[in-house]
């Protein structure tokens, strides 16, 4: 029988070692799975390399985690938002590394990681800063880079309802990055409103097949990123 | 050389009208953050245009009213959004197709500054202390079909944004094919900037002296005003 519900937080991220590398899903709070990061924080690993679009914003989620010490580098493309000081101020103390990346070439390395492709060409940043220490190539006239693709440990993602095979679906501009996180990580685990039998969810309406989840923690109401920031929440 | 006196063109709606003028009906969108967002309430009544936002949005709405904010439907700029009939969500990887498979019509972006071979500064200003972000703007001004610039046609002290050569860190190279300014509308040409249209009340050598690279009076013999018919679609640039 296959059953990928845990029953906790906790239980959900247990395994996760120093020095892994993490992909988190988000796009600012939209999609942030706020309750296994904290998670991640009380279990205590460290030196970890995370994957996500930006760097959180207040003292909660992944700002948290940063502002404990237990990111070594931050994989994204902009890791500047209003209300973001836990990244900044480490950065600026040369606490965290950090590798930019454009967007667009974020999402297709994650995917290409998913797909098993190692590396793949693209224009975007050819001419620019962000080009220093990559292959060059002309297609069609117009000078490509050769990007590597990205792999993770661990993918945490947030979803609306997942069934007990890891089926997902998200909501609305939730969804962003966490479908190509989900394939691109050795183990992804999943917070998701509703965990359901499965059949509960229309195969049409998958979004992320349940090949690609590891474990499932439902946490039915989950916090919201901007919510505790007004409140000036800190995490732990 | 010396600044120019201020000189008073169009204002922030009155450019963002302007541009909106040149997006034909049934274009695929996608706006920056900060000024170009405008754009979006000037799209004639007449025309149907989806907004595309990066984060995985196509047909999004504006602000919603009142207290309906949902903090998982927001824009690219991380403000709440609402989702037009017809909307519909997608991941990263398929809103990237959409930038980076050339599939968007148009993109209209702020700028720190514009050369006149067309390549675009808008995401660092190589300040040493400034927390380096990129964001989507290289992926979008290397896969829409036509980048779309809108800026203040100077800075705040009077230095020219149209120039020779970037100063500051490039987006993209020979990206843009038309600058919506305060005092003017220019196209990238063979040759560098082409004049198109003055703001009313502009003259040609108000525009000249406020350009950082020779510009070219590009206008038909007699200007009877604005252009009135918008670009067609499907006509990729560079």
């Amino acid at each position: 029988m296959i059953d990928k519900r845990v029953a906790d937080p906790a239980q959900a991220v247990a395994s996760i070692d120093d020095g892994s590398t993490v992909m988190i899903g988000g796009f600012g709070e939209a999609g942030s799975p706020i309750e296994l990061i904290h998670a991640l924080i009380d279990q205590g690993a460290s030196g970890l390399t995370v994957v996500n679009n930006n760097t959180g914003t207040g003292e909660v989620g992944l700002a948290a985690l940063i502002r404990a010490g237990r990111v070594a580098k931050m994989i994204c493309s902009y890791p500047r938002s209003a209300n973001s000081r836990a990244f900044p101020d480490l950065y600026r103390a040369g606490l965290i590394q950090l590798e930019l990346v454009p967007q667009g070439t974020l999402a297709e390395r994650i995917r290409a990681g998913g797909a098993g492709i190692p590396a793949f060409y693209t224009p975007t940043a050819a001419g620019t800063e962000l080009e220093t220490g990559k292959e060059h190539r002309d297609f069609g006239g117009r000078s490509c880079l050769l990007e590597r693709a990205l792999t993770a440990d661990f993918a945490l993602i947030k979803a609306r309802q997942a069934d007990w095979h890891g089926n997902l679906v998200y909501n609305k501009t939730a969804r962003n990055f966490s479908p190509l996180m989900a394939t691109a990580a050795v183990t992804t685990i999943v917070q998701a409103a509703a965990v359901d039998a499965p059949g509960t969810i229309d195969p049409e309406t998958v979004i992320t097949p349940g090949i690609y989840v590891d474990r499932v923690v439902c946490i039915p109401d989950p916090a919201h990123e901007s919510r505790l920031v007004a409140q000036g929440a800190a995490y732990p | 050389m010396s600044a120019p006196v201020p000189i008073k063109g169009r204002s922030r709606d009155e450019m963002a009208a302007r541009a909106a003028k040149d997006i034909p009906d049934g274009a695929y969108v996608n706006l920056g953050i900060g000024m170009p967002e405008l754009v979006a309430q000037h799209i004639p009544a007449d025309r149907e245009v989806i907004l595309h936002t990066e984060n995985g949005l196509l047909g999004m709405g504006p602000p919603p009213m009142g207290t309906a904010a949902d903090p998982e439907l927001i824009n690219a700029g991380k403000k709440p959004v609402t989702a037009l009939a017809g909307a519909s969500y997608f991941h990263h990887g398929d809103s990237f197709s959409m930038i980076r498979g050339g599939h968007l019509d148009f993109c209209v972006l702020g700028a720190l500054e514009v050369a006149a071979n067309g390549d675009l500064a808008n995401w660092s200003t190589g300040d040493r202390n400034a927390i380096p972000a990129v964001g989507g703007a290289m992926d979008l001004v290397s896969g829409v079909k036509d980048v779309f610039v809108m800026t203040a046609h100077c800075t705040r002290d009077g230095t020219p944004k149209l120039v020779e050569s970037c100063s500051y860190p490039i987006t993209g190279r020979g990206a843009v094919s038309r600058i919506y300014t305060d005092l003017a509308v220019i196209d990238i040409g063979p040759g560098g900037f082409e004049l198109v249209e003055l703001a009313p009340g502009i003259r040609f050598d108000d525009v000249a002296a406020r350009t950082a690279a020779p510009i070219c009076d590009n206008r038909p013999p007699r200007e009877t005003g604005p252009a009135q018919a918008a670009r067609p679609l499907g006509n990729a640039h560079g």
